[in-house]
């Protein structure tokens, strides 16, 4: 009655398969004997070469080699990884000694789709890149192609702008603090981060008519004024999350057991964010007081009061205490719109950008012609190339724009502040513990719709 | 380090063997080296004050020959674009230098800038722009297996047939 021989057993029969079916190649980390020198160094996190500074990759551990240490796959569905991100991490124990990030499992050719789309329905594929932040990625994107057009945005778009965005920047660090919160096991947290996120979207789908993908920011201004009475709506939101806050303070900040998962943990110096490219919150961390709202300013950023939050050791806690305080920098920035917000259209009125409105295609033979070349083929834009920078929730999120004249983008490249702030993981995880590996991945704060894209 | 605050150096032009420049769009300067002018004048760049580098990306101009470029530059198939940035004198440069099509070989500035090792495994993911002395250049986002670089201008977009629920069976 022996069905089940050795033979059938699945794993052995199928073993060749199983490795085919989960390798990713060489975008996989392997034993450090197979591993070149410059390679092992990256995944050690050693980043500095000058200065003697740089960690030699033989002498990572001298107690161990590799047949003691062990190459462990992390994700790519692990809960902690805020999508589908897949960390590979040689331990030693529960040291880590290497890690490698791989990723691509939600990449969907959102570049090679935006060759595809007109300028007009380009904004409805960036908005879905970082799927936190919609508002800035449309930004970004509007003005890149702005400044191939080389028109001019009126001063309420401007402001609209201006105020949508720093309300994103809420919203998706609200997301950040729930999810960092019950990362470190905090599950109220996460109640109370989604809350209060949750009455931005409500007012974003007021205005925009969606709460997520808004598609509201387009090229020449943006898609609606806001609705009547915006300025209560806008009010609350601001003394809400003002209060709450503090509420966040009395409930994580002071905490032992948050604290000690936080503090010291994952440092890195100024010298190492630069080198790595990275920017937003990390860079900030380390003391570096770059956010492109105040060192390079666009929009109206100039004409506001804020301050820009930097950190002293460039750890974990001091990422998650700049997210916090860019909360409340960006309740004081809402404020400032809601009082100073100028009159005026809140779109171009050049016909060949700006859509006419709904009532004149009635009227005018002119505005059905308009309405139909924008929405059949688009419009043109000027032979050129174009690099446009704003400061996402994340970091620098850099469009680059290749005209060749027609109504469509030659070439659409986002320059996505996760997928460049990954490169930091190596040299955040080297010598941790196995759990703070977790904390590493909240605090960096990767959205993986805008690293793959 | 305080990069914040503009120490006083200026940056003059890079003298590297007369790489050829032009004042691109916005005012941000523009270099447009040889293959193997590239890796001398990033390191001229670095030394002068671009502490980071932003961006680094490829464009396929297959179908797209005739852009502005400044004299002696002759225009090839594949560009591979780096955008720098200095923190301390708040200014951008670009670099932009072609890359045959039928040797699609370029350095890696991963010795000088450390930050570029996932966006050139990206441009060769995408475009199959080779960067030598790359640590591991492996593809970063499609799978490894994957034949074609999806970006290139000549690989095919595919279509999904429309379904309708009615239509006509086949003749």
């Amino acid at each position: 009655m022996s069905d089940i021989t050795p033979t059938t057993v699945r794993s052995i029969e199928r073993e060749a398969l199983l490795v085919a079916e989960t390798s990713e190649g060489a975008q996989e980390m392997f034993r450090r004997e197979q591993t070149g020198a410059d390679e092992l160094r990256r995944e050690l996190g050693a980043v500095l070469k000058v200065d003697g500074r740089a960690l030699d990759p033989n002498n990572i551990d001298v107690e161990r080699d590799d047949d003691e240490t062990m190459i462990i796959n992390m994700g790519p569905s692990h809960p902690s990884t805020h999508g589908v991100l897949r960390i590979m991490l040689e331990l030693d124990g529960e040291t880590v000694l290497r890690s490698k990030p791989v990723i691509g499992y939600l990449h969907t050719g959102m570049e090679k789709t935006g060759e595809e789309l007109s300028y007009v329905q380009g904004g409805t594929n960036v908005t879905r890149m970082d799927y936190l932040s919609p508002v800035t990625n449309e930004l970004g994107y509007s003005m890149a192609v702005e400044k191939l057009l080389n028109i001019e945005v009126p001063e309420r778009a401007t402001w609209i702008r201006m105020m949508m965005s720093e309300l994103n920047r809420m919203s998706s660090h609200l997301v950040w603090m729930a999810t960092n919160g019950m990362d470190l096991g905090s599950t109220s947290m996460m109640i109370y981060g989604l809350r209060e996120r949750e009455l931005i979207l409500a007012f974003f789908e007021k205005t925009a008519g969606l709460r997520l993908n808004l598609n509201y920011v387009r090229p020449g201004g943006v898609a609606a004024d806001l609705p009547d009475g915006w300025q209560d709506d806008v009010e609350v939101i601001c003394d809400t999350i003002w209060a709450r806050t503090f509420e966040y303070d009395q409930l994580l900040t002071g905490q032992t057991i948050f604290r000690q998962r936080l503090e010291g943990v994952a440092a890195i110096t100024a010298e190492e964010a630069i080198a790595l490219s990275l920017t937003g919150p990390l860079l900030r961390s380390t003391g570096v007081p770059w956010d492109l709202r105040r060192t390079m300013p666009y929009l109206a950023y100039d004409q506001v009061e804020f301050d820009v939050i930097t950190g002293t050791y460039g750890d974990n806690f001091d990422r998650y205490a700049i997210r916090l305080n860019e909360i409340r920098e960006s309740v004081r920035i809402v404020r400032q719109c809601i009082e100073m917000m100028p009159k005026g259209d809140f779109r171009t009125q050049d016909p060949k950008v700006t859509p006419p409105p709904r009532a004149r295609i009635d009227e005018s033979m002119e505005a059905l012609i308009h309405h139909f070349k924008l929405f059949t083929e688009g419009f043109h834009v000027p032979v050129g190339e174009v690099y446009s920078a704003i400061e996402s929730p994340r970091g620098e999120l850099g469009c680059y724009i290749v005209s060749d004249g027609g109504p469509k983008p030659y070439r659409i490249h986002v320059r996505a502040p996760s997928f460049v702030n990954l490169q930091a993981i190596p040299l955040l995880m080297r010598g941790g513990m196995m759990s703070d590996t977790i904390t590493v991945i909240s605090t960096i704060d990767p959205v993986m719709g805008e690293v793959d894209r | 380090m305080d990069a914040g605050s503009a120490d006083g150096r200026s940056i003059g032009n890079p003298q590297v063997s007369n790489v050829a420049t032009q004042p691109a769009l916005n005012a941000v300067e523009g270099y447009f080296p040889t293959r193997e002018q590239y890796l001398d004048l990033i390191n001229q760049l670095k030394a002068e004050g671009f502490e980071m580098a932003v961006d680094l990306c490829a464009v396929d101009y297959l179908s797209h020959p005739g852009r502005e470029l400044p004299e002696g530059i002759t225009p090839e198939r594949f560009e591979v674009v780096v955008n720098l940035l200095s923190l301390s004198q708040r200014r951008r440069c670009r670099v932009r230098v072609q890359v045959p099509e039928n040797d699609p070989v370029i350095t890696s500035i991963f010795s000088a800038y450390v930050g570029v090792e996932a966006m050139e495994r990206e441009a060769y993911d995408m475009f199959g722009v080779v960067f030598t002395d790359h640590p591991s250049l492996s593809r970063i986002l499609m799978p490894e297996d994957w034949e074609g670089h999806p970006l290139r201008k000549d690989y095919g977009i595919g279509r999904v047939p429309v379904q309708f629920k009615e239509g006509p069976g086949p003749r």
